[in-house]
């Protein structure tokens, strides 16, 4: 069930901080992301589409995102790829609008990888809606501006006196009407207008966003039609399994490669040399075979010496011993100080101290990563289940020495992303392999390849302080974050911005940070950094509150203080900065409304509320979650309330709910039952024995708020994250008095009988 | 060595060795790419498929196992009234995020309905803990369950 709270506490005369920082964190992020670039890649194109053969000759293409059929049938280009965030149906959505098109005269196509056309195409940072949101609007906007003028000008009156109406323009002096279909041919030859004056629709005029429309390829999906990178077919395909060392980075010495060859229906066996980067192709053994199942015996079959590396030194209980060490001391570099905290414990009424910790977790998406690459006459086709084709066309081209211009590639409907497939060394290997191989080749990975060749969320190390005054106020927060990285470069999604939350509201704080060494692969997981920090800082918070003897929610309504916005520390990054203490307190009172939070006392024994905020990929968000603990130790979640603040608009609320809930509940998964252990430089964890994705038997139901802010949209794939863990944490302290410091949960650590 | 086997009403017959589980054998010889691969151990339920009507994971299954019974897959489950009635209910619910799994948690429901036609949420809890949803979409895979089997669903997911 989703609901919509109208916040009253919005209003603000124009011009305040708040209004500014919107509207400028918007336009900023448009910039960056090539959002100009998608505006002048719109100018609408005269052309017939037959040209490209992919459509009837009597379609108009519009503009580059645009197409009508003279049966009044839009094509519309969905430009990112869908990895489940639905993106294909709510880009589209947005264009549709403005368009005034009818949903039901509405088809949608993928577009490939084409920058020039489309702007910047990735699925990453729930960065879709705010990078999108205008821009697409003007792109429908000019299409119906230009449909309007055609009408016009073929009644000869002024285009002031027409209107518009799903998929028609009408004239309502004269009665008369034109449908789209009709028009389109002379629309494409009208002027572009001028993108930055179009008239948009006002929210009430909307007809298709805000409504809850179902994803585009739901009746394929249901009736199993083959979407996915894994279900790419290209005649003379053959299929490839690819070893790479178990060793992260480790090289090939020798392979029986000779014998492999000689193994029933395996048509190549090769040894790839790969570079140091562990982001690009690597050493290993490829098998190229007539079924991925003769590739895969084949591969039980091979025996390879590896020289392993340094890496095979590391391993998550050396991780651990180090950070015990190195938090013992100061921290190596300091990331913000303000303040005195020395000063501050000194006079403190009550100081705190804690380590907090959490792994290595894996991506696990339940595709298994894979690409079918085409190489022919220096040139090299793709399909791929990617998030960022563009950087995976780079490597592709640069490793193979090729020009960019010479990679194409299609855009799979993709199988689960969560950052992992932001990465594409599954593409450079496809590309790779298929070139060597001097066929179509599908390239797909097992589970245990996925799992054990990950770029895994760092794992990080937390030695936190905090001091009480007399009244129970946070006077004083110091954080020493142990994490990985190399002289001055912290590794992949391991870092800390100076501004992470509560800095800013407390009067003495103290930031600093140490690095380790580290071999292993770390990158983006959905929410990066935020996903551990707001479990750290959170629960730690929590414990404060407690220490205080105050109600959590009250604590933290305390510190975010009155309604401001915290300008973002130098340093910042974009996920992480102008936090707004006014939507934060929105949302907290809202979901302590809805989950009933006064009333927790009432709750049996073993059951309890807690509560968590966290504000992330430009989101808000606060959540209460109802855990129970058996006597055995067992923790389950009886039910999340969740309040998110995106701003003004949900385009499309069955998606928004669904994406939320989805957050949610990825986030209990991950902290009950997820971590990838290093020992010997190797992931010891290979499949879903040893690594848990939660299953339905442990979902509770996941009530859905949206407080609708005056603010541009923004996105929903990942700020619903961070804030479960700790209220998982938090629900289980309340539960039992026992403080989850490290994840995931240990019920051992929890059993009472 | 031949086998035939009856997919979705029809015999078909291949030529593989005895071992290829029949999850490859339906993708990769048989052009049925609607069952999927997601742990090659049976731990995900993305390759399900129902086999003499029983939902199994068709990953672990030698095609030489598979003798006389009956193979329906996500392509052939529209023609029961049940995989119908649960292929209508996903949509009419908008249960999918990526979809992925979704084509092994329908034969897993279809199953389901077709022996219990009125499921409690325990009965929903045993039959499709074995089909992993990495996107989590479980509160809409339940009402779309209940929404299927004609009971009222107070869950999270439906309007």
């Amino acid at each position: 069930m989703t609901m919509f709270a109208r916040s009253t506490s919005a209003r603000a005369p124009a011009g305040t901080p708040r209004m500014t920082f919107s509207r400028r964190t918007i336009l900023k992020a448009s910039a960056a992301a090539g959002g100009g670039l998608l505006l002048h890649a719109t100018l609408p194109v005269v052309a017939r589409a037959a040209a490209s053969g992919l459509v009837s000759p009597a379609d108009v293409t519009l503009n580059a995102f645009v197409r009508i059929a003279p049966d009044g049938i839009v094509t519309i280009m969905a430009k990112n790829p869908e990895i489940g965030q639905g993106v294909k149906t709510m880009l589209p959505m947005v264009i549709a609008e403005e368009l005034d098109a009818d949903w039901k005269d509405v088809r949608i196509e993928q577009a490939d990888l084409d920058a020039a056309k489309y702007g910047r195409q990735f699925a990453g940072g729930s960065t879709a809606t705010p990078l999108n949101w205008d821009p697409l609007r003007r792109v429908g906007a000019a299409g119906r501006a230009m449909l309007v003028a055609a009408a016009a000008e073929a009644w000869g009156v002024a285009p002031a006196e027409c209107s518009t109406a799903s998929g028609v323009v009408l004239h309502p002096p004269s009665g008369r009407k034109l449908g789209y279909g009709a028009l389109a041919g002379k629309a494409a030859m009208m002027r572009v207008p001028d993108l930055k004056t179009l008239r948009l629709k006002t929210p009430k005029e909307f007809k298709i966003v805000g409504r809850p429309i179902p994803g585009v390829d739901s009746p394929l999906i249901v009736a199993g039609k083959p979407l996915f990178g894994i279900d790419v077919a290209v005649p003379g395909m053959l299929y490839a399994v690819f070893e790479k060392c178990p060793v992260f980075g480790g090289k090939v010495v020798s392979a029986n490669t000779d014998a492999i060859k000689a193994l029933p229906g395996v048509r190549h066996a090769f040894v790839v040399k790969g570079g140091s980067d562990l982001r690009g192709l690597l050493d290993g053994v490829a098998i190229v075979a007539e079924s991925w199942w003769a590739a895969s015996k084949a591969r039980e079959k091979l025996k390879i010496s590896w020289d392993e590396g340094p890496t095979a030194a590391e391993s998550s209980a050396g991780f651990a011993r180090d950070a015990a060490r190195l938090g013992k001391g100061s921290p190596a570099q300091s990331l913000r100080r303000d303040g005195d905290v020395t000063a501050a414990y000194a006079q403190a009424a009550r100081v705190l101290e804690a380590a907090y910790s959490y792994p290595f977790i894996p991506h696990i998406p339940l595709e298994p990563q894979n690409c079918t690459a085409h190489f022919r006459e220096g040139k090299v086709e793709i399909w791929a289940p990617t998030q960022d084709p563009g950087s995976g066309a780079a490597l592709v081209a640069s490793t193979l020495g090729m020009a960019q211009g010479d990679v194409t590639v299609h855009m799979t409907r993709v199988g689960g992303g969560f950052g992992r497939r932001l990465r594409n060394d599954y593409m450079v290997e496809a590309a790779w392999i298929a070139k060597a191989a001097g066929a179509p080749v599908k390239l797909l990975w097992t589970r245990q390849d996925d799992m054990q060749h990950d770029f895994y969320r760092p794992a990080g190390f937390h030695f936190l302080k905090g001091a009480l005054d007399g009244r129970g106020k946070l006077v004083a927060l110091s954080d020493h974050f142990v994490t990985f990285g190399h002289g001055d470069t912290v590794a992949d999604s391991a870092t800390m911005s100076p501004g992470e939350f509560p800095a800013g509201l407390v009067d003495n704080l103290d930031y600093g940070m140490s690095l380790l060494p580290l071999g292993v692969p770390t990158g983006p997981l959905r929410a990066p950094r935020s996903n551990a920090l707001a479990f750290v800082f959170q629960s730690f918070l929590d414990e404060l509150a407690h220490a205080a003897g105050k109600d959590p929610l009250e604590f933290h309504l305390a510190l975010l203080g009155e309604g401001r916005v915290l300008p973002s520390s130098p340093g910042a990054r974009a996920p992480q900065r102008d936090l707004d203490t006014e939507r934060m307190r929105g949302v907290l009172e809202l979901v302590a409304e809805k989950s009933g939070w006064a009333k927790r006392q009432a709750l049996p024994k073993g059951t309890g509320l807690g509560i968590a905020s966290y504000f992330s990929h430009l989101g808000y968000f606060a959540e209460v979650v109802q855990a129970t603990v058996a006597p055995s130790g067992a923790v389950k979640a009886d039910k999340v309330w969740i309040a998110g603040d995106v701003g003004s608009q949900i385009i499309n609320p069955s998606n928004a709910e669904n994406q939320v809930q989805g957050a949610a509940l990825d986030g209990i998964g991950a902290a009950l039952g997820q971590a990838i252990t290093i020992d010997r430089g190797r992931a010891v964890e290979a499949n879903f024995d040893t690594v848990f994705p939660l299953r339905i038997n442990q979902a509770p139901p996941v009530e859905v708020h949206f407080r609708i802010s005056d603010h541009s949209p923004t996105g929903l794939g990942e700020p619903a994250l961070p804030p479960v863990v700790p209220a998982l944490c938090n629900a289980v302290f309340a539960a039992t008095g026992k403080r989850i410091r490290k994840l995931p949960i240990d019920p051992a650590e929890l059993k009472s009988a | 060595m031949p086998y035939t086997i009856l997919v979705n009403g029809t015999k078909r017959s291949v030529d593989v060795d005895g071992d290829m589980p029949l999850l490859w054998v339906l993708r990769d010889v048989l052009e049925l790419k609607g069952s999927k691969f997601g742990c090659g151990v049976g731990l995900c339920g993305a390759c399900t498929v129902h086999l003499g009507g029983e939902a199994v994971r068709s990953c672990s299954i030698p095609i030489s196992s598979v003798g006389a019974a009956a193979v329906t897959t996500i392509e052939g489950i529209a023609a029961t009234p049940v995989g119908a009635k649960v292929q209508a209910a996903w949509l009419d619910v908008d249960v999918m995020q990526c979809g992925y799994c979704q084509a092994g948690q329908i034969m897993s429901a279809a199953a389901l309905l077709t022996k219990t036609a009125r499921p409690t949420d325990g009965d929903i809890d045993q039959a499709m803990a074995g089909n992993i949803c990495r996107c989590c979409t479980y509160s809409r895979i339940r009402a779309a369950i209940k929404k299927a089997a004609g009971l009222r669903t107070a869950d999270a997911g439906v309007r």
